[in-house]
């Protein structure tokens, strides 16, 4: 289903026209508007009118998390105060928060992207969707209000956190569509079947739309089983809009970038440089149409792929692979780059032992060690000890054998890893760095 | 039926961990009659035999423990010098390996079962029955 098919299918021409004619005005725009702007440009040589083709768009700077920190707070706005309408900021846990202003019109793109984003997976206006993505500064939340809302869905905004009143309204609401963290997502089946001898299986819910964290396939196929339900995946980020710059469609095979409004590049996160399409590099993007808060080239730094070849659902829009990492998440051990999601793969692929992990740093003699707590699960737990230092070893070999460095394995109780009603936090680093 | 259950219960290696679950058991009213202990550095595997067994394992389930039951066999020890010896030389006298095992005493210096875990359940225990020996069945616990 579409709900912009027009612009959804449209002729790949008339797209690359239509993003630079926006590209044009909103490099104008920002140059006018915006002094961080104007002094990157004047530091680079480069005026908005140089903008001639699309792929001029690599002699324009970046802009990074660090750029919107020292904006902040309102450093990157492009409209006065009196036409921002609302503000959302970014969690803010590594320094000052992002924030991001929103003008109606942007509101309204928001809603449009989300509407088009749900419209694709089947939404309709006689679904029930219960989000349970944080309300308030996070964009999360709001950001799937919106736009379910535009649809005419009826939207329960049970936003994040009190897992058994969750339950409860899905079930007593009949709730059919749900949008929230994946980690929270397989929390509230644990939590349904475990705590409340709930069946989440046997609950009304078709599908649901997952983000704002990373994930895995073998995720996806547990939240799949559990639920008895579509998973599908959005990506978005607060610097851009929040959730909706892209999501998956039925075929599950990458996310649509609403790329009328968005512009990507994938580029070499060490030189910078614009990699060809089909290689996994960071994701830069260009906001289109903006008003409030227009990014040039922000740099993501989450780790993925571009496809544009046509899909199967019929949408001609670019799309990227599943985040793979995140720059930021990246963890270095004796000089290995390593992402947690390999990590996460790696535990999941051992069959039977619930997604349930945490990964422990430490420096204890001037050498890293990384610690991987695994919860033993019910289903696998066998009553013999040889048995289970079998799938410790196991474990400890596929995790070695994905990141490439020593890894030491610990088997943990049931329910002994804190779970998150937001974001998992998966690592925890003990190393004493200075 | 000639046939026992052992708990079985996986525990981080840390102190106070055998002290939640003998809590858990003290509450309930539940009878220790045997336990053992195999760890592996930072885990290990506690087993209990108790006199309620479904209850137990009920209980460790809801309060979200990997726990097990396991069948086993209880075989009777005469109390005196080479006692457990006799008995183990009949049982792999039969082809039976023991996996693991626990004690249990009924009555203080007078009868002592040897509980344990075979590979094959059926099959080793055809091959202990009707030999003389006697085997502890679950109507006898109570």
């Amino acid at each position: 289903m579409f709900w912009n098919k027009e612009i959804e299918c449209m002729d790949e021409e008339k797209l690359r026209e239509l993003q630079l004619k926006k590209l044009k005005e909103v490099v104008k725009r920002v140059y006018e508007r915006v002094p961080f702007y104007k002094k990157k440009f004047d530091e680079k040589g480069i005026k908005p009118e140089d903008i001639k083709t699309l792929d001029d768009i690599k002699y324009l700077p970046f802009t990074s998390k660090m750029d919107m920190r020292e904006a902040y707070p309102f450093g990157l706005f492009a409209e006065p105060l009196s036409e921002i309408v609302e503000v959302h900021t970014s969690s803010g846990t590594t320094g000052k928060p992002v924030v991001a202003g929103y003008t109606r019109k942007d509101i309204e793109l928001w809603a449009e992207l989300i509407a088009r984003s749900l419209t694709m997976i089947g939404v309709t206006k006689d679904d029930i969707i219960q989000i349970a993505y944080g309300y308030g500064l996070f964009t999360g939340g709001l950001g799937f209000h919106y736009g379910a809302q535009k649809i005419g869905a009826t939207v329960v905004p049970a936003s994040a956190g009190n897992t058994r009143r969750q339950i409860e309204l899905m079930k007593d609401f009949g709730t059919t569509v749900i949008a929230c963290t994946p980690s929270y997502a397989l929390y509230l089946a644990e939590y349904a079947k475990e705590e409340m001898g709930i069946d989440p299986s046997a609950l009304k819910l078709k599908k649901g739309s997952f983000g704002a964290e990373m994930w895995t396939e073998e995720m996806r196929k547990e939240i799949e089983k559990r639920f008895g339900i579509e998973a599908y995946n959005v990506y978005g980020l607060t610097e851009i809009i929040g959730p909706g710059v892209a999501h998956e469609c039925p075929a599950k095979n990458g996310l649509h970038i609403w790329e009328d409004h968005f512009l990507v590049e994938i580029i070499d996160p060490e030189t910078g440089e614009t990699l060809p399409e089909g290689q996994e590099g960071e994701l830069v993007i260009t906001s289109l149409s903006r008003e409030g808060m227009p990014m040039i080239r922000f740099r993501t730094r989450d780790i993925t792929t571009l496809h544009r070849e046509k899909c199967d659902c019929g949408r001609t829009l670019a799309r990227i692979e599943r985040i793979k990492g995140r720059s930021d998440d990246m963890i270095k051990v004796r000089g290995v780059m390593i992402f947690p999601y390999q990590i996460e793969q790696a535990i999941l692929e051992v069959q039977g032992v619930e997604p349930h992990y945490q990964i422990v740093l430490t420096r204890p003699h001037y050498l890293d060690e990384i610690e991987v707590q695994v919860e033993m699960s019910k289903e696998v737990f066998s009553d013999d000890v040889k048995t289970i230092e079998n799938l410790r070893k196991k474990l400890e070999k596929r995790v070695e054998e994905a990141v490439g460095v020593r890894v030491k394995v610990t088997l943990v109780e049931p329910k002994s890893i804190p779970r998150s009603e937001g974001k998992a936090k998966r690592i925890i680093d003990k190393r004493n760095l200075k | 039926m000639h046939k026992v259950e052992i708990i079985s219960i996986f525990v981080e290696n840390k102190p106070g961990k055998l002290e939640k679950i003998t809590k858990i058991l003290a509450d309930s009213q539940i009878n220790i009659l045997g336990f053992s202990i195999t760890s592996v550095k930072d885990f290990g595997v506690i087993k209990i035999f108790v006199d309620k067994t479904q209850e137990a394992y009920q209980l460790f389930k809801e309060k979200g423990f990997a726990v097990a039951i396991t069948p086993a066999i209880g075989i009777e020890i005469v109390d005196k010098p080479g006692g457990l010896h006799e008995v183990v030389k009949f049982i792999s006298s039969k082809g039976v390996n023991i996996e693991n095992a626990l004690v249990y005493v009924p009555e203080s210096r007078k009868k002592a079962f040897f509980i344990f875990e075979v590979d094959n359940f059926e099959e080793s225990l055809g091959a202990l029955k009707n030999n003389g020996y006697n085997l502890l069945t679950k109507d006898y616990i109570k």
